[in-house]
């Protein structure tokens, strides 16, 4: 029984796949687009379309509708032209042109061609224009001086120099994450979870900015993860006993929290309240 | 000092801006001839387009037109002034160039008709048509070393254009250039001298 189902749902997925490539040709070779009966690729994807549940398979339904209605704009663009004066027979045209010699085809294209007419001309007012630049123009000695550069001798810097500038962290970034890790699980204590600005929230706006950048690295990393409650408009941190790696195995989705600091000073004074 | 008549006042003013459109016009200041709606509404002031038609007129006498032609290619019915900043203008021939006069143009007759087919074939083919098509046409009537080169000449000038999938389009030159409903008749009737059926004629255009 599953095997049927199973042969069957690849049938579907082959017929599907069939339906993009026949529409892919007929708008890349301008081939006539009534040759399809759209209602008949139609019904073909309404049978199949209740046994699609991955993700590719709705991505493969949904390529062949879209296509679908492509070539239904095709048809359309097909009827606008035939309607018009411009539309003959491409066959007759293309006969016709193989039967022409090149002398009586030029004859005929001439008859239609009203060339652009334009002159290429330098003017007196150019030239003098174009002498006043030059004469203005300084040599490229002298304006290739002015491109100096300061010459510096090399030196050495000590590690806390390049923390105090910023560029050195004192801490491993693995080792903040462990230690904020760890600071969550005390955190939530036997409930398990905590709210997200009561974790991140501290004292001035500039660490919350930083716990807040350091939490997403906890939930991105598996450390924790996040619960979100729609209606009640509340999001939980929840720490895993042990990491683990979701990256690469399944699909990730990002929710973004803005922090911005109008919510800082409102967690505040609800914190103090 | 006595004041000229308000006649010759609107004379001079409008002879003054016709040369300065025929500069602007002529000479090429762009990568493409011609000049865009906008700029000659802002060299020439708001009533450009009656200094057009007045240069219209007078160039006629020299058989040559001022041609619009505006960016989605088919000149729309009653075009906004927004159509008309973004439209093209151009001067062109009036009338038709004579087979001896085709020389001037600086293009082999070959190098002319090998346009006209690929044109043609285009135009047949609902203004699209796979390279590989136009190619194998031309190849029937030039030597194959020819085809690609002249392919890409007719891309380079602008009368046609090639997308990604190799298929050929007819560009802005052409649908400024080329009276393609003229076009499609003469080469319709010219069967029709060589001695087609009359009969095949309107059985195929009854589809």
């Amino acid at each position: 029984m599953a095997s049927t189902a199973k042969k069957k749902k690849r049938l579907g997925r082959e017929e599907l796949q069939r339906i993009v490539d026949l529409c892919k040709s007929i708008e890349e070779r301008g081939l006539n687009p009534f040759l399809i009966e759209i209602e008949d690729l139609v019904t073909i994807i309404r049978e199949y379309f209740p046994k699609w549940e991955k993700p590719d398979e709705l991505c493969l339904d949904a390529e062949a509708l879209n296509r679908i209605a492509s070539v239904i704009k095709l048809q359309s663009e097909w009827l606008k032209h035939r309607a018009t004066s411009l539309y003959r027979d491409p066959f007759l045209i293309e006969d016709k042109l193989s039967t022409l010699t090149a002398d009586e085809i030029v004859e005929l294209f001439l008859k239609s061609w009203h060339p652009i007419v334009e002159l290429e001309q330098i003017s007196i007012h150019s030239l003098s224009e174009s002498l006043r630049y030059w004469d203005s123009l300084l040599p490229l000695s002298e304006r290739w001086k002015n491109i100096g550069f300061l010459e510096r001798g090399t030196g050495t810097v000590t590690i806390d120099d390049m923390v105090k500038q910023g560029l050195l962290a004192d801490k491993a970034f693995s080792e903040m994450l462990e230690s904020f890790w760890e600071e969550l699980k005390v955190s939530v204590a036997e409930i398990g979870k905590i709210r997200y600005w009561d974790f991140i929230g501290a004292e001035t706006y500039e660490e919350t900015v930083e716990r807040a950048y350091l939490t997403s690295f906890l939930v991105t990393y598996g450390y924790a993860t996040l619960e979100v409650h729609p209606l009640e408009e509340e999001i939980f941190v929840k720490p895993y006993e042990k990491p683990i790696s979701a990256l690469g195995k399944e699909q990730l989705i990002s929710i973004p929290i803005p922090v911005s600091y109008e919510e800082w000073l409102r967690w505040r004074e609800d914190r103090e309240a | 000092m006595a004041r000229r008549p308000r006649s010759l006042r609107r004379k001079s003013y409008y002879a003054r801006k016709m040369k300065k459109a025929v500069h602007l016009l002529f000479y090429r200041r762009h990568s493409k001839p011609g000049t865009k709606g906008w700029e000659l509404r802002r060299q020439l002031g708001s009533d450009y387009r009656k200094v057009l038609d007045l240069l219209d007129d007078y160039l006629e006498r020299l058989d040559l037109q001022v041609k619009t032609v505006f960016e989605e290619g088919d000149a729309p019915e009653n075009p906004t002034p927004s159509d008309l900043n973004r439209a093209r203008f151009l001067v062109t021939l009036r009338g038709s160039l004579t087979p001896r006069e085709a020389k001037l143009v600086g293009w082999r007759i070959d190098d002319i008709a090998g346009l006209a087919v690929s044109i043609g074939y285009i135009i047949s083919k609902r203004g699209k048509a796979p390279r590989r098509e136009v190619e194998d046409l031309l190849r029937s009537k030039l030597p194959n070393w020819r085809v690609d080169i002249n392919l890409n000449r007719y891309i380079r000038s602008g009368y046609l254009s090639e997308d990604e999938n190799s298929q050929l389009y007819l560009d802005w030159r052409t649908r400024t250039e080329v009276d393609q409903k003229a076009l499609v008749d003469l080469l319709l009737s010219a069967e029709s001298q060589v001695g087609t059926p009359t009969a095949q004629i309107s059985d195929t255009e009854k589809l």
